[in-house]
Formats: structure tokens, C-alpha cells, sequence
């Protein structure tokens, strides 16, 4: 009779679905594929997916190319551990770097271009929170992961690690400035 | 081996002493890890807090690694193990298959826990529960955890061995019940989760003893959560099944169909592993479209099956109190049901928090665009708080009350209490849950020491709001703590003071399920069927909700840096 005896009827396979539920069968159905397309929609005519481009790196070839970067992008130097402030080319190709325990460099950026931003880390897992827009990408080391970003509003953001990464985790704060 | 089976008097029951004794240990155990658990939980909430900020941030590292070990794995499996032993010996009162294998299993897991507990208290090995490589942890709390999932793999072998002894004696004619066929669910997907934590922990023990140079850190994301997801989706099974038991045992209500409700268990084995993408849509490592196919479990079929859940579990209740008379407008079924007990309260609360704050965040959370919104935010633990703990756990504590004059044979201690303690910690875990996610929402991080950023070259200022839900959090987090203190206070106090209840007649021999074929014919052509009226306005009040706040979250989407 009840879920904790066998089914009182011996082919209960054969029984009929009542009406009511095959509805509700059907509406979950439905809404799944509504759920499923959804997604796909948004990679045609959406404005934010993460990028699928990303390559198998190691920290010292991509702090070599975030150097080289640096080196000739850098317009001033902030804060006193003078953390270059690298304009990145509007349409070109900045990097990032992940590591115990700072983001590095401060990007400069412009409202309304489209950027490359090459992602990282050096060491362990790093996670790229960029506040206050709330965009959440997790860094991996030894994967280069290039997000095309276009910033859509002016402003000071702050780049929090939102993967834990040890003791320093909690103080491990970048900079984007958007002009 | 010589047994004996007794039947108990409140239930009607049958207990084979061996599966009778592995059952009370499995359950006593994991009360002591939810204890261990209740305290870090404690300490953790208190220093998130943001006015208190109770611990420094390393012991506050190495608490939260122990909270998500001793609940998520320790607490929960020894349960689920005394779940899988109720479901295959008592429902189909039979003999236990191997007991020394069944204790080899439990010393194992005992063991295991307490070697990897040892290793998070040394302080070397605060790398969470999800311990991503390259971070490593001391070797002993790999080999812990690898020791635990051996253990309950054993378990899980000895519950797949019952099945065959009940088959073989003859215990039970036609088809499992419905709740152990759930709890076969659960065990079909244990089995895959366990294998796929050896795939990974090994590997990792080996590394961190030095004999594998290196681990790739995306490779052991894509198969530790192979581990980490589906071991919550046993958790699934597992509660699923405990409702459809509750159901059962206080309202003799069976399922409005065993066809639809087998078949929705059966879209969990096929479906539900392939969740563990749903942390890794924010990764570099795997393409758009392996995202989308796997996080949404093939199209959403496991989704699917548990809104079919959802919806079959209060209708057999309706069902069943409408058979009873309690026929009056739409919801006297409901109204009439015994809030009083805390059996049903629990179960009650355990249902509509799983669906409602669980089921829905989740999906929204594990779609593959939206989740760059929460990925590793406040909202991914507000999640799974209101899965695990207000679905899960609350579903094994209100099953405990039934389970304490009938495996344990005490009478409830402080029954008032008894009947506040649901509704105290479902409502208060229940907000907590939102208030996280509202937490998330607004970009705060989990397993995160300091909101201020104290150290960094840059200061960062979260809204005030942030601050708010933080303060709420620690508040309801401590009445949740509260609730749960006070479930393991009347448990164990039971246990040890409660008034001894008779046991009932014991027997050398088992006495076999009867067989029913005269009501076979009756309910074969639906004779007895109930329209169900008041479960189809809460399932349509779900699935608005679902849908406004699915919608809400594309929204807030549209609304940040353009991305491809």
C-alpha cells in the first residue's frame, strides 16, 4: 500500500498516470527546455559570456609575456609599493596576474572598448571578483584564460580574490580604472 | 550467523539485532560529528559576523576546513549509512549481509574521520573541504577522507547485499518499495562518487607524499567535484527518500504513482553526476558547450525529476488526508496535519525549503551565464545551507524523532521542546540561507576572513547593504546554531535518560512482508483515486517563483561589462 511496502499491485508499471500529474510532468518538461535554450539564446544574442578562449600555460612564460606588457604599457605608478598603472591599448591586450597575495598590475581601461584581458595565476587558484560589478571568473595556474571585456560605466573597481588561497587571501585587493 | 528479529510495538517494524546495532552507531556517530560540526559552525558564523570577528584568520581557516569536513561528509555519511541499512533490512525484514563487513566499514569511517580531523586541528591543512591542488594539505588528511569513502563504500556493498539476501529468502514479493528503491537511488550514486574520489584523492595522497610531481589544478577540479557534487546529489536520494518514508509511517500515504516516482528516481541515477560542471562554468578549462550540456544535467532531466518529487510527496500526503476526511476547501489536509509533531514539521519545512530556496537558487546558480554573477560568492554556501542543512539535515533530524522510541526504544525526553525544535531551526536555517544569498548578490565573498581588507595597498568599501545581510547572517546563523544544539541535546538525552519502552517480541526467524493481492486488484484500476487540488496551487506558487526569479537574474546579468 504505502512507499514502504512493496506496491500492492504487482504490475504497477501498468497503472495509468493520473491526469494532474502528467500536466505537472509536462510543465517541468517544458520549462526545462525553455531553461536549456536559454542559455544557448544568450550565446547568440546575450552581451555577457565568458570566453572559451584559454590555453595551457606555465607562471613563467606568462609572467614573461605580463612583463613584457608592463614594460611598455606603464604610465605611472601608484600606491607606495609602486604598482605600475598599465594602460592597456583600447582593442589590444592586457595581462593580469594572479598571485600570493595581489593582483598585478592596476589596468587602465576605457569605457566603451573592447579589451583582451589575459588571466592567470603563479601559484595556487585565485578567483577574479571585480566589484562593485560582481563579475566572477576563476584563475587556475598553469591556464591563460582571455576574456574580451568591454567596461560600461566610469569608474575605480577593485579586484577581490574570491578563491581562498591561504593567509593573505583576505587582503589580496587589485585595481581597474575605467576613464 | 545466529540472529534474532524483533518486532517493534509503536511501528509494527521488524529489527534484525545486527543491522539494529549498526544502525544506532552509525546514527549516534554522526550526532557526534553534527556536534563537532554545530561548534566550528559556531565559531565560523561569529567570525564572519563583521561586528564580532571572532577568530584570527588562520583558526578561522582551519574551522571552516573542519565545518565542511565533519558536516558534508562526516555528520551526513554516517547517517546516510544507517538510512541505507534501515532502508534494505527493516523495510524488507531481512537479515543484514556481512555484519563484519558492515563494522569493518564503520570502524573504517570512524577511523578516517578522525585521522583527517587530526590533521586540520595540527594546523597544517587548512585547505578546505575542496582542498584544490596545488595547496597542499599534510598527507593524513587525504588518507582520512580516502579511509572514510572506503568505509562507506563497504557500506554502500553490504546495503547491495541485503537487497540480494531479502530477494533470496523471500522476504518481500513483487517490487522494492518505494523508499528503498530510493535508497538504492542514493546507493547506485554513492558508488560513482566514491569511485570518483579515489580518482582523485589518491593521486593527491600520492602527491602529497611526494611520490607524483605535480597534479593539473584544472583536471582536479573537473573530478573532485565529481566527488564533491554528487555526493550531495546521494544526499538528494537520500532525503527524497526519507520524505516519502515520513509520509509512509504518519499518514499510510503512497505514492500517487509508483510509476512516476521510480521513474523520477531513475532520472537522478542517470542525470544527476554530471552537476559537478555547475563549479566549473567559471573555469578556462572546458568549452561553452560541454558547460551547458553538463550543468544542466543533460537538458535538465534531474531537474525535472525533482519537481516531480516535489510535487508527489505532498500529494500522497493530500491523498491520504483526504481518504481520511479531511476533504473541506483546498488546504484542510494540510491545516489538519500534525504541526505538533515534529516528525511531520521537519519533514514538512525540509520539503518546502529544499524546493522553494534550494532547488530554485540552484538552478539559477548552475546556469552557465548567470553564474558569474555568484561563482565562489556569499551565494554559493547560502545555497547549499538551504540543500544540505535545511533539506537534508532537517530531514534526517525529524526522521531521528521517530527513530528514538523505535530503533532506540526511549521515549522522547522534553516533548515541548521536541515540537519547537523543528520550526527553530528549519525557519531560522531557512533565512539564513537568504540572507547569504542576498550577501552574494551584492558581490561578498565566501571563505573570506576580512570584509575590510585590512593589509591590502587599496581599500574597498562594499555597500552598506553587504554589511546588513552579514550582520543578519550571524544572528540567524546563531539561532540556527541554537536549534541544532538543541536537537542534539534532546537526542542524546533521550538516548540516555529517556524512559525504556518494551521492545516487543523477538524471533529466530524473520516474518515476511504479507502479500496483498487482494488490494492489488482494487487500486489496479485506480479505483481509489484522489484528486489532489491544494498540491497543485503549491506546485504552480513554486513554479511562478522559479520562473520571476530565473528571469530576475538574466536581468541583473544584462546589467554588467559586456563579456565574450
Amino acid at each position: 500500500m504505502s512507499a514502504i511496502l512493496p506496491p500492492s499491485d504487482r504490475l504497477w508499471w501498468k497503472q495509468p498516470i493520473d491526469k494532474v500529474e502528467w500536466a505537472w510532468i509536462a510543465i517541468a518538461f517544458v520549462w526545462g527546455m525553455i531553461m536549456f535554450g536559454m542559455m544557448i539564446y544568450w550565446h547568440i544574442y546575450g552581451k555577457q559570456n565568458l570566453s572559451n578562449e584559454a590555453y595551457k600555460t606555465t607562471p613563467e612564460l606568462f609572467a614573461a609575456k605580463a612583463e613584457k606588457f608592463i614594460a611598455e604599457n606603464t604610465i605611472r605608478t601608484e600606491t607606495d609599493q609602486d604598482i605600475p598603472v598599465v594602460r592597456v591599448p583600447p582593442g589590444g591586450d592586457g595581462y593580469l596576474i594572479a598571485r600570493l597575495w595581489a593582483w598585478y598590475p592596476i589596468l587602465e581601461l576605457e569605457e566603451g572598448q573592447t579589451y583582451k584581458i589575459h588571466l592567470s595565476s603563479m601559484d595556487y587558484n585565485h578567483g577574479f571578483s571585480l566589484q562593485p560589478v560582481n563579475i566572477n571568473i576563476q584563475v587556475i595556474p598553469g591556464y591563460e584564460h582571455v576574456v574580451k571585456m568591454t567596461p560600461t560605466k566610469k569608474g575605480t573597481y577593485a579586484i577581490v580574490c574570491n578563491e581562498f588561497c591561504g593567509i593573505g587571501h583576505s587582503w589580496m585587493l587589485g585595481r581597474i580604472y575605467v576613464k | 550467523m545466529a540472529t534474532t528479529y524483533r518486532t517493534c510495538p509503536i511501528s509494527g517494524m521488524q529489527f534484525e539485532d545486527q543491522a539494529e546495532k549498526l544502525m544506532r552507531w552509525n546514527a549516534v556517530a554522526g550526532v557526534l560529528w553534527l556536534l563537532v560540526g554545530g561548534i566550528t559552525a559556531l565559531l565560523v558564523i561569529l567570525t564572519r559576523w563583521p561586528a564580532i570577528k571572532l577568530l584570527p584568520a588562520d583558526q578561522f581557516y582551519l574551522i571552516l576546513t573542519a565545518h565542511g569536513i565533519d558536516m558534508l561528509i562526516l555528520w551526513i555519511l554516517f547517517f546516510e549509512m544507517a538510512v541505507l541499512y534501515f532502508a534494505s533490512s527493516v523495510l524488507l525484514r531481512c537479515r543484514i549481509a556481512t555484519p563484519k563487513i558492515a563494522w569493518l566499514g564503520f570502524w573504517l569511517m570512524v577511523v578516517g574521520g578522525i585521522i583527517t580531523n587530526v590533521a586540520i586541528f595540527q594546523g597544517e591543512s587548512s585547505v578546505m573541504f575542496t582542498s584544490y591542488v596545488p595547496m597542499q594539505a599534510q598527507p593524513h588528511f587525504y588518507l582520512g577522507i580516502i579511509l572514510v569513502a572506503v568505509g562507506a563504500l563497504l557500506g554502500t556493498c553490504v546495503f547491495f547485499g541485503t537487497l540480494v539476501v531479502a530477494k533470496k529468502d523471500k522476504t518481500y514479493e513483487g517490487s522494492l518499495p518505494l523508499v528503498t528503491f530510493g535508497a538504492l537511488t542514493a546507493a547506485i550514486i554513492a558508488t560513482f562518487t566514491i569511485l570518483s574520489g579515489a580518482g582523485i584523492l589518491i593521486p593527491t595522497f600520492f602527491w602529497s607524499m611526494g611520490w607524483i610531481k605535480e597534479i593539473d589544478a584544472q583536471l582536479y577540479r573537473m573530478v573532485w567535484w565529481g566527488l564533491g557534487h554528487s555526493s550531495q546529489q546521494i544526499n538528494v536520494a537520500a532525503h527524497v527518500s526519507v520524505w516519502y518514508l515520513t509520509a509512509a509511517v504518519l499518514f499510510n500515504a503512497k505514492p500517487l504513482s509508483e510509476k512516476v516516482s521510480r521513474f523520477a528516481f531513475l532520472l537522478y541515477i542517470l542525470f544527476l553526476q554530471l552537476a559537478s560542471a555547475h563549479h566549473l562554468l567559471s573555469d578556462p578549462g572546458m568549452s561553452a558547450e560541454w558547460k551547458v550540456l553538463n550543468t544542466s544535467y543533460f537538458m535538465y532531466f534531474a531537474v525535472m525529476a525533482s519537481m516531480i518529487h516535489g510535487f508527489t510527496v505532498p500529494g500522497a500526503i493530500e491523498a491520504a488526508q483526504r481518504r481520511r476526511g479531511f476533504t473541506n476547501g483546498m488546504f484542510e489536509w494540510l491545516r489538519k496535519a500534525p504541526w505538533g509533531n515534529p516528525v511531520f514539521s521537519g519533514m514538512f519545512i525540509s520539503l518546502v525549503s529544499f524546493g522553494f530556496l534550494g532547488g530554485i537558487s540552484g538552478v539559477v546558480l548552475g546556469t552557465e551565464q548567470i553564474n558569474m554573477l555568484m561563482h565562489n560568492t556569499f551565494y554559493v554556501p547560502g545555497h547549499f545551507h538551504t540543500t544540505v542543512v535545511s533539506g537534508t539535515t532537517l530531514a534526517f533530524m525529524s526522521i531521528t524523532f521517530l527513530l528514538v522510541p523505535v530503533l532506540f526504544r526511549r521515549e522522547l525526553i522534553l516533548p515541548k521542546l521536541c515540537q519547537i525544535q523543528p520550526y527553530l531551526y528549519g525557519i531560522s536555517m531557512g533565512v539564513l540561507g537568504l540572507v547569504m544569498m542576498g550577501a552574494g548578490t551584492l558581490g561578498v565573498s565566501r571563505r573570506h576572513w576580512d570584509m575590510a581588507f585590512s593589509g591590502a595597498p587599496f581599500q574597498y568599501e562594499w555597500p552598506g547593504a553587504a554589511y546588513l545581510m552579514m550582520g543578519l547572517t550571524g544572528i540567524f546563523g546563531v539561532i540556527a546554531v541554537i536549534g541544532g544544539g538543541l536537537w542534539i541535546l534532546l537526542i542524546v538525552g533521550s538516548l540516555l535518560f529517556g524512559k525504556k519502552l518494551d521492545g516487543g517480541k523477538v524471533s529466530d526467524k524473520p516474518t515476511p512482508i504479507p502479500s496483498n493481492t487482494q488490494a492489488a486488484s482494487a487500486v489496479a484500476h485506480g479505483s481509489d483515486h484522489v484528486p489532489v487540488p491544494g498540491t497543485v496551487v503549491l506546485a504552480l506558487l513554486l513554479f511562478v517563483s522559479f520562473v520571476l526569479y530565473y528571469f530576475v537574474n538574466w536581468k541583473y546579468l544584462s546589467e554588467v561589462w559586456l563579456l565574450s
